[in-house]
C-alpha cells in the first residue's frame, strides 16, 4: 500500500498547481481594468492606484503568480472586501452547513441508490425493475433545484410538515437541524441517487452472470442468500467509486441548494461575494471547493485499492 | 405525448415492412426511445423557432395589473409577479436554452477535437495539456462556471463562453483516448509507411472514427449545458433577469411560490423535458453508433 500511496499523492500536486494557477488567472478574466471594476464607478485614480499597488497587480504577472502561491501555501487567501476579516475566516465559518447538507445528501442518495438498484437487477425484467428503472431516468433528468423547490411548496406550503427554508446547527440543535434537513437533502441527494441506481444495477447484473454465483445456486442457496452474501458485495466495489463521484458532484451542488433553502454555507457566501464584487472571497471558496474535491477523489482511489488489493499492483 | 406514441407507432409499422430506407435509418427508427429523444426535442426546436407565433403575449411586457392569475384561457400558464404570461416566457426561453446548448456543444467539440488531436499526436504536449484538462476538471463544474459568470459578468455569450471552458476538457480527453487507441492500428501504421504526414493521417484516417463518441458526447454536453445556464440564471449569475429564461422564470417564481405554484413549474417541466430528449437521444445514438452493441 505505500508505494502506491505515495504514487497517487505525488500525482495530486500538478493538479492542484493548475487549480491554483486558473483560480489565480480568474481576476485577470475580468474585462478591462479589474481594479476599476472592484471599486465601482465612484473611485478616484488615486483609490485605484493604491488599490492596485496593494493587491500586487503593478508587478509582473510571474511574480503575481509565485506570490499567489506561496500565499495559499502559507493558507492566507487574502482578505475579503465587505466582511472585514480574512477569506479563510470567513470559509471556516461558513463550512459547516455546506458540509452537513453533502454529508446527508450523500446518505439519501446511497440509502435510495444502492438498494434500488439491486433489487431491480436481482427481480431483472419483472414489473419492479421497469418501474425503478424509469423513475432513475426521470430522477437523471429532473434539475435539483427546481426539485428543491416543488418539495418546498408541497412538504413545506401545502402540507406544513417541514420547514420551507433555514438552517439549524446539528451542535446547538439535533432534533430541529433534523427537520430542516430533510427537505434540502432529498433535494440534492435525489438526483444522484437515479445515478447510483442505474450504475448498482448493472454492476449487480454483471456479478449475477459469475460462475460462483451459479455454484452457489446450484449448492441449493436460496435467491435471498445468492442476491444479499454473494452477489451484493462483490458488486459493491465499482459502486464505491461512483459514491466518491457524488460526493465530489455534491458539492457543486450543495452551493445552489443552499440558495433555494437559505442556508448560510459556502454556496449563499459565493453567490453574495459575486454581487458584492468580493473576487477574494470567490477566489477562496473555488479553490477551497476544488481542493476539497481532489482530496475526496484521491480518498476514494485509496479506498477502492482497499476493497481491491488488484488495484495496487497496476 | 399522444401524437410522439403514435409517431413510435408508425416508425415501427414503416420498419417492419421491406423498404429502401438506408440501413442505419431504420435502425435508428427501431430504436423506440431515440425517436422519443428526437420528437420531443423536435418539439423544442419548432417552439424556439416559432417562439414569435405561438406566443400570446409579449414576454417582456410587465401587466402589473395582471399579476399572479392562475392559468386560464387567457394565459394558457399563468402569469408571474410583474404579470408577463408565463407561457410566453417559456417560449422564448426555449430559445435562451437552445442557443446556449447547441453553441455549447459546437465549441467543446471543436475546442475539443483540436486540444484531443494535439495531445494525442504530440508526446511532448501531450503531458502540458492534460494537465491543464486534469487541473480544469478538478473543480466541480458549476462552481468553476459561477466563477467564471462571476468575473465576465451576466451575458448569453458569457454563459456560453463559461460553459465551455467547463465542458471542453471532457471532449478533449475523450478525442485523446480515441486518438491513443486508433494511432497504433495496423491501417493507420499502413498510411504511415506509404508516407503520410500527422496531419494527414489525422484528419483523413482518425477523425472519421471520432464523429460517432463525439456525437454522443455533444448531446450529453447540450443537456448538461441547457441545465447548467438554467442553475446560473436562477442563481442570477446567468442571463440577465430581464431576458426570458427558463432559469430566470424559475426564480421570479421562487419569491412567490407560496401564491403562485405555476411560476417555476411549467418552466421546470420544459427543462426535464429537454432534459430527458437529450439523454435519449444520446443513449440512443451510443447504441446505434457502437459496433459492438449491434447484433447482426
Amino acid at each position: 500500500m505505500g508505494p502506491y500511496l505515495l504514487r497517487r499523492l505525488a500525482a495530486i500536486v500538478p493538479v492542484l498547481a493548475v487549480v491554483a494557477t486558473i483560480v489565480f488567472l480568474l481576476i485577470h478574466l475580468i474585462p478591462g481594468d479589474p481594479v476599476s471594476v472592484m471599486l465601482g464607478p465612484d473611485a478616484t485614480p488615486t483609490q485605484i492606484e493604491a488599490t492596485r499597488k496593494g493587491l500586487g497587480l503593478d508587478r509582473p504577472i510571474y511574480e503575481q503568480l509565485l506570490g499567489f502561491y506561496g500565499r495559499i501555501l502559507r493558507g492566507d487567501l487574502g482578505q475579503s472586501y465587505f466582511l472585514d476579516r480574512p477569506v479563510s475566516q470567513a470559509l471556516w465559518e461558513r463550512a459547516e452547513p455546506t458540509l452537513v447538507l453533502m454529508l446527508a445528501g450523500l446518505l439519501v442518495a446511497v440509502a435510495i441508490g444502492v438498494p434500488s438498484g439491486t433489487i431491480a437487477a436481482a427481480y431483472r425484467g419483472s414489473l419492479w425493475d421497469r418501474g425503478l428503472m424509469f423513475v432513475s431516468l426521470l430522477g437523471v433528468c429532473i434539475p435539483g433545484f427546481w426539485l428543491s423547490l416543488n418539495f418546498i411548496y408541497f412538504f413545506a406550503v401545502r402540507l406544513g410538515w417541514l420547514p420551507a427554508a433555514g438552517y439549524v446547527s446539528v451542535f446547538s440543535d439535533p432534533m430541529a437541524a433534523a427537520k430542516y434537513m430533510i427537505l434540502p437533502a432529498f433535494s440534492l441527494g435525489f438526483n444522484q441517487s437515479a445515478l447510483i441506481a442505474r450504475i448498482a444495477r448493472s454492476c449487480m447484473l454483471e456479478v449475477l452472470q459469475q460462475d460462483y454465483i451459479r455454484t452457489a445456486r446450484a449448492k441449493g442457496l436460496s435467491h435471498g442468500v445468492v442476491t444479499w452474501i454473494h452477489a451484493f458485495r462483490n458488486a459493491l466495489v465499482p459502486v464505491v467509486t461512483v459514491i466518491g463521484i457524488t460526493t465530489a458532484v455534491l458539492i457543486g451542488g450543495a452551493v445552489v441548494t443552499e440558495i433555494v433553502f437559505n442556508i448560510p454555507g459556502l454556496g449563499r457566501l459565493i453567490i453574495s461575494a459575486i454581487l458584492r464584487r468580493d473576487y477574494p472571497v470567490v477566489q477562496g471558496v473555488v479553490l477551497v471547493t476544488a481542493t476539497t474535491y481532489v482530496v475526496i477523489n484521491l480518498g476514494v482511489d485509496l479506498l477502492y485499492a482497499v476493497i481491491d488489493p488488484r488495484i495496487r499492483y497496476e | 405525448m399522444n401524437e410522439i406514441a403514435v409517431d413510435i407507432l408508425g416508425a415501427q409499422v414503416a420498419t417492419a415492412a421491406p423498404s429502401t430506407r438506408p440501413r442505419w435509418l431504420r435502425r435508428a427508427l427501431a430504436n423506440r426511445s431515440m425517436v422519443a429523444g428526437a420528437l420531443i426535442l423536435l418539439v423544442f426546436v419548432l417552439a424556439a423557432v416559432f417562439a414569435g407565433v405561438l406566443a400570446t403575449h409579449n414576454p417582456t411586457r410587465l401587466e402589473p395589473a395582471a399579476r399572479l392569475q392562475p392559468p386560464s384561457a387567457r394565459h394558457f400558464l399563468g402569469t408571474d409577479e410583474f404579470g408577463r404570461d408565463v407561457w410566453s416566457l417559456v417560449l422564448y426561453g426555449s430559445r435562451i436554452s437552445l442557443l446556449v446548448g447547441v453553441t455549447t456543444m459546437v465549441l467543446t467539440s471543436v475546442g475539443g477535437v483540436i486540444v484531443g488531436l494535439v495531445a494525442g499526436f504530440s508526446r511532448r504536449l501531450d503531458k502540458v495539456v492534460m494537465r491543464v484538462m486534469d487541473g480544469l476538471m478538478a473543480f466541480p463544474a458549476i462552481l468553476l462556471a459561477i466563477a467564471l459568470m462571476a468575473v465576465r459578468g451576466p451575458g448569453v455569450w458569457n454563459v456560453i463562453f463559461a460553459l465551455s471552458v467547463v465542458y471542453m476538457p471532457r471532449t478533449a480527453m475523450l478525442i485523446r483516448s480515441t486518438v491513443l487507441s486508433i494511432r497504433e492500428l495496423d491501417y493507420v501504421q499502413a498510411a504511415r509507411a506509404l508516407g503520410r504526414e500527422d496531419a494527414g493521417i489525422a484528419f483523413r484516417h482518425i477523425l472519421p472514427n471520432c464523429i460517432g463518441p463525439l456525437l454522443v458526447q455533444g448531446s450529453f454536453i447540450f443537456a448538461y449545458a441547457i441545465l447548467a445556464e438554467s442553475i446560473l440564471g436562477f442563481l442570477g449569475v446567468g442571463v440577465p433577469p430581464y431576458v426570458p429564461s427558463w432559469g430566470n422564470v424559475i426564480a421570479s417564481g421562487k419569491n412567490v411560490i407560496r401564491e403562485a405554484f405555476w411560476i417555476s413549474l411549467f418552466p421546470g417541466v420544459a427543462l426535464t423535458l429537454a432534459g430527458l430528449s437529450l439523454n435519449l437521444l444520446g443513449d440512443g445514438l451510443r447504441d446505434l453508433l457502437d459496433p459492438r452493441l449491434r447484433v447482426q
